[in-house]
């Protein structure tokens, strides 16, 4: 137990900032300590979760992906437009089309990365305005809000009526996000490749000196991040009921913030699906306490950065470097 | 020289050469190995046994005309997962483990290889890591995260990874460089216990009586180049040195009396807990003092007190008689203090910068004029420099990290002369240094001592304090624990006090 | 004549100022508007604020670092001068309020820097964490004081500065020239400017060679943020009007003129000519493109697809140079 808590210490930390919060919340508001407030909270940080899954792992891995915020919309249009010449489709054309869209996409990046050695940074920070200066260009910025019923749908896998008369209802995004969630926990914590990730990301040249495949690190790496980013779009469009192709634009650092503050180490080696789902779930707990308490809408985002200046801060500031940094 | 070949070699490798950006780092070696063979490479550090185990395991690929055999059979292109499905492990000189992760993990990670994924088992992986570490015959905490263990242990997690798994051939590169003596006779009689059992084991060390202790035969590398291969029975350390360095030494005895000349330095009682404790030390004007000792037992931790990296919780530190208490090392190069660091690669020198830029750095406030860098200055302290320490560089904007070690560590040098130093602290200053090239450092740091400049040498290299200190100081578990007068001591008696 | 101007210049300057030649001639050949006063004029009032923007990117750069705040950075110190103005009487408020509120813009955007160069130097924390959790703050704040709407209605004089010149040159280049030779100066001869490129390398080394590099942080990025101030001035002047994400799209184009510019991801090496370089390519680029009947998001694409372009070259070219040198 010891080992757990020194060997996940932000995680470990995470769960009592969110549990200290959420105890603060739920005697400060009436409804936050509530089913229909939680279920909220779940639809609503779904897709949130999904990209999280994807860039943990290239966080792991050692890299770091910019592009897969505006990948999704990208996805978001090819599948829309595919369904469409195909007569509509359904869920599982949907899945399919999104997922190998994201997963070329993912490969695009890493053929990038591995074979012409450009650092991840560069590479998404190039794709990133490419493929959002493309996306933008040939649809001069229009919105798709005629789509097929079945995908903007609002599926409800289960539904109570509360004492307050409010109905708390679980959505289709969460339970597509409990599998990513439970997929990506597989791949990292418990499967041979996982452990190859986290030891690619933890000293390459170790790694490449044991007989890990370089290639295949970078590919399964942003595979998956390609993956969750096409599954992570489809889930977007359930939920908004339309494509906008800027409606994604700048979440790339809203999850990064949130995955690095989970315990994911920029430079690799460091990071787990837990931490992650914690991290995630802090910020959206924040926000909507915020929202509870009556704070301006437009102040969350303030109080939400500074949070996370002040967590990673304190994260940082361990008491060992404190203790050196004094002597 | 032995010619040898055929069947029964585990590993022949002939016209291996390897050039990097126009550098040949070997040039046309041949290497054999045999089962059940204890086979030593010798060399000075640069001279290619590095780049050799490399392109045996297949990191590095040869340039064209080699041929290489793994059990006879002609591999044209090995890689890293080849060589180890052909049954070669290493033991690497700089560990190459995963800090992250856990010590189960970093040892038995050759269960989680493979391209096929496949479930981690941890039960699995726990008992081949302790199957492992019962042959090394130590307890180590497999959960663990690696990043904290001390480096010793990190060692033997190194070494432990290279018995799990039946490896035909085992490259050693030098794995007992922080062990102590019991921990090395152990791992001794386990590359004794291994080559009875048919595996063959190269091993590098540069602590050449254990070569010759352990090895049957030894291939000799000089500057990229294949000396020779010779059977160690009635080799000597002398001749074996001889061997790879082309030229012959004489040590001498550098130790003089300076008791009456003024103090510099003088540390009462100082004690930084965990560290060190209760460190009493006087160091005169132009005298070396040799402090030396096992890996761990906090010479370097003292040094950084000394340089104003890190405080001490009790004592004394006396400069020239005042009193100091250095808030940061800023202070301590202010008042003289100068540190050359046991790692030069990461802390010793910015190697990507050029030679001219990583003089200029401590001393850089010398260089203003008006507020702003003046370029002639620049360059006349560089200039200045490389000629006092007789430093073969191309340009000065060429970056240090294209320099030999030798010529890098007399940039360092300079670089704190530099700053006008009146102590002059060296940790470990010869290592990653040619033999060759070592004498050289230290006719330069026997020249600083005559004009009055007080030394603290630091080094697990007892011969290299004995000869070219004053007085050694003997530090074990963080206390002085024995002084020695080289004049009166012999080596020996130094190395038996040190090592056991 | 290749060898000499390689040896004065270096082949970043050069590899890049060929391109600039090739992006010249490709589009004075493809539309015969290109190269008239008209098309360079449009540029040189584009190129200072992405410029601005980019010389406040530059020096967490070379430290190692990256400063994703500069854009919103901009955006509150543009704000501090706007209040100041209005407090002042809006329309009527005179040059001293412009210069008062200038200077404490000035200031915001420094504080701004210094919070984040303290937390990165004495925390230790991830610089990318640090500035995108700085961005993220100053985008609230921002949002929250201004609730998401434009503040305009500024003196005449504000204007005047945003589309005036002298002697022919738009006041904002001027300002931007003036930048990049002070970022010239500071980097290649002032001391925190060789610390910034040694902390780059190797922050321990240096520090271990008697330099206090915690303050060197603290220092390189507040010096990035009272850029951004001035960026935000800039953008304040030509547009007349202050809106929090005005220039959010520049962000990441920054970025990527640093490593076009040939600014060394992780740190260490760059100089601000071959940065200068990079952005007139880029700039010339979109207005190119933009005469071809382009509009800006292609030009974002294809600066995209140009930095991929280079880093391929680059990397083909240090592969070329290994193998002629290993042949001989």
């Amino acid at each position: 137990m010891r080992n757990l808590v020194r060997a996940n210490t932000t995680e470990f930390w995470l769960i009592l900032v969110i549990l200290a919060l959420s105890l603060f919340l739920s005697a400060a508001t009436e409804q936050f300590f509530s089913l229909v407030n939680f279920t909220d909270l779940m639809n609503t940080s779904a897709v949130n979760l999904i990209f999280a899954m994807g860039l943990v792992v290239v966080l792991i891995a050692g890299g770091i992906d910019i592009s897969f915020a505006v990948a999704a919309s990208v996805v978001q249009y090819v599948t829309a437009l595919a369904l469409m010449s195909l007569g509509g489709g359904n869920w599982a054309l949907g899945f399919i089309i999104a997922g190998l869209c994201g997963i070329t996409l993912g490969a695009v990046n890493a053929a990038l990365i591995h074979h012409f050695r450009i650092i991840s940074i560069v590479v998404t920070i190039a794709t990133f305005n490419v493929f959002f200066g493309l996306l933008m260009f040939f649809t001069r910025g229009v919105s798709i809000y005629n789509l097929p019923d079945w995908w903007s749908a609002r599926i409800i896998l289960w539904e109570q009526e509360t004492a307050s008369g409010a109905w708390a209802e679980l959505t289709l995004p969460v339970l597509v996000m409990s599998i990513c969630v439970f997929l990506t926990w597989m791949l990292i914590g418990h499967s041979s490749t996982g452990r190859q990730l986290y030891a690619y990301g933890d000293n390459p040249e170790a790694a490449r000196r044991i007989g890990i495949n370089e290639a295949a690190m970078q590919y399964i790496a942003f595979g998956w991040l390609g993956l969750m980013t096409g599954i992570a779009g489809l889930m977007q469009v359930n939920y908004a009921q339309e494509v906008v192709p800027n409606a994604l634009f700048g979440r790339e650092l809203d999850v990064l913030a949130a995955v690095v503050l989970g315990g994911a180490r920029l430079g690799g080696g460091r990071g787990t699906v837990f931490g992650c789902v914690m991290g995630v779930l802090l910020i959206a707990i924040a926000e909507n306490g915020l929202n509870l308490l009556g704070v301006s809408p437009y102040a969350f985002k303030m109080v939400v950065g500074a949070i996370i200046l002040v967590a990673i801060t304190l994260s940082n500031l361990s008491l060992d470097t404190l203790v050196r940094q004094r002597t | 020289m032995a010619e040898r070949a055929g069947p029964g070699a585990v590993l022949a490798m002939q016209r291996v050469s390897k050039t990097f950006g126009g550098v040949k780092a070997l040039d046309h070696v041949a290497f054999e190995v045999r089962a059940g063979e204890v086979h030593c490479l010798a060399g000075e550090n640069g001279s290619g046994k590095s780049t050799l185990i490399k392109i045996a395991t297949g990191v590095y690929s040869a340039d064209p005309g080699a041929d290489i055999r793994i059990a006879g059979q002609r591999v044209a292109a090995p890689t890293p997962g080849l060589a180890r499905r052909l049954g070669i492990a290493v033991i690497w000189q700089d560990l190459a483990l995963f800090p992250e992760m856990t010590v189960a993990e970093n040892i038995a990670f050759e269960t989680l290889l493979g391209a096929r994924p496949r479930l981690a088992s941890q039960r699995r992986l726990r008992e081949t890591a302790q199957r492992a570490l019962d042959r090394l015959d130590v307890a180590l905490d497999l959960e663990a995260p690696l990043r904290r263990l001390p480096i010793a242990k990190r060692q033997i997690v190194a070494i432990a990874r290279a018995l799990v798994g039946e490896a035909k051939l085992i490259f050693m590169d030098e794995p007992t460089a922080s062990l102590t003596q019991t921990e090395t006779d152990h791992l001794l009689a386990i590359v004794r216990n291994l080559a009875a059992g048919g595996v063959a084991v190269v091993f590098v060390s540069h602590r050449l009586a254990e070569v010759l202790e352990i090895a049957g035969a030894v291939t000799v590398l000089r500057d990229g180049g294949l000396v020779g291969v010779f059977p160690t029975a009635g080799m000597t350390q002398s001749r074996l040195t001889e061997l790879m360095t082309g030229q012959t030494f004489d040590n001498a005895v550098a130790a003089r009396d300076r008791s009456t000349a003024a103090p510099v330095l003088e540390v009462r009682g100082l004690t930084r807990s965990g560290e060190y404790q209760d460190i009493d030390l006087t160091i005169r004007a132009g005298e070396t003092v040799g402090i030396t000792g096992l890996i761990g037992a906090g010479r370097t931790e003292l040094g950084h007190t000394l340089f104003g990296m890190t405080r001490a919780e009790r004592g004394e530190i006396r400069l020239h008689g005042r009193p100091v208490a250095f808030r940061s090392n800023k202070d301590a190069i202010r008042a003289g203090v100068a540190y050359v660091s046991e790692d030069r690669l990461s802390l010793g020198l910015i190697q990507p910068q050029s030679i001219a830029d990583n003089l200029a750095l401590p001393v850089l406030d010398r260089l203003l004029s008006g507020g702003l860098i003046s370029p002639r200055r620049k360059a006349e302290l560089v200039d200045s420099w490389i000629r006092d320490l007789a430093v073969k560089i191309g340009k000065p904007d060429d970056p240090v990290s294209t320099l030999s070690g030798g010529n890098q560590q007399r940039i360092v040098l300079a670089k704190w002369l530099a700053t006008e130093p009146r102590l002059l602290i060296l940790d470990a200053p010869t290592v990653g240094v040619d033999v060759g090239a070592r004498a050289g450092i230290f006719a330069i740091i026997r020249k600083l001592a005559e004009q009055g400049l007080a030394i603290l040498l630091i080094s697990d290299e007892a011969p290299e304090v004995h000869f070219n200190a004053d007085r050694v100081l003997h530090m074990a578990g963080g206390r002085i624990v024995g002084e020695y007068d080289p004049r009166e001591t012999s080596l020996a008696a130094l190395e038996r006090a040190v090592y056991a | 004549m290749m060898a000499w101007l390689k040896a004065r210049l270096g082949a970043e300057v050069l590899g890049l100022g060929l391109f600039l030649v090739l992006v010249v001639l490709v589009f004075s050949f493809a539309s015969d508007r290109f190269l008239t006063a008209a098309n360079f004029g449009s540029v040189a009032v584009q190129l200072p604020e992405l410029g601005l923007l980019t010389l406040a990117m530059l020096l967490p750069i070379l430290s190692g670092g990256l400063n994703l705040a500069v854009t919103y950075t901009a955006n509150i110190s543009a704000l501090t001068l706007a209040w100041v103005l209005q407090a002042n009487g809006g329309p009527e408020a005179g040059f001293g309020a412009f210069v008062l509120g200038s200077l404490l813009a000035l200031a915001v955007g420094g504080a701004a820097g210094f919070v984040m160069g303290a937390v990165v130097a004495y925390s230790r924390a991830h610089p990318i964490l640090v500035s995108l959790a700085m961005m993220i703050f100053l985008r609230g704040l921002g949002e929250y004081l201004t609730r998401g709407g434009d503040i305009s209605g500024f003196p005449d004089f504000v204007a005047a500065i945003g589309h005036g010149s002298i002697l022919g040159v738009p006041a904002p280049l001027i300002v931007f020239l003036a930048c990049v030779l002070l970022w010239q100066i500071l980097l290649g001869r002032s001391r925190l400017g060789f610390f910034t490129y040694m902390v780059g390398s190797n922050i321990e080394a240096t520090r271990y060679s008697g330099v206090n590099t915690k303050r060197a942080l603290t220092l390189i990025y507040t010096l990035s943020g009272l850029m951004c101030a001035v960026a935000g001035i800039v953008m304040m002047a030509r547009f007349n009007s202050v809106r929090v994400g005005h220039g959010e799209a520049y962000l990441l184009i920054t970025v990527l003129a640093c490593f076009l510019g040939g600014v060394d991801p992780f740190g260490g090496f760059g100089r601000v000519t071959s940065v200068l370089l990079a952005l007139v390519i880029l700039q010339l680029l979109s207005s190119g493109l933009n005469l071809l009947g382009a509009n800006q998001h292609l030009s974002t694409a294809v600066w995209g697809l140009f930095l991929i372009a280079v880093m391929v070259l680059r990397f083909g070219w240090k592969r070329w140079i290994e193998m002629r040198r290993n042949g001989t």
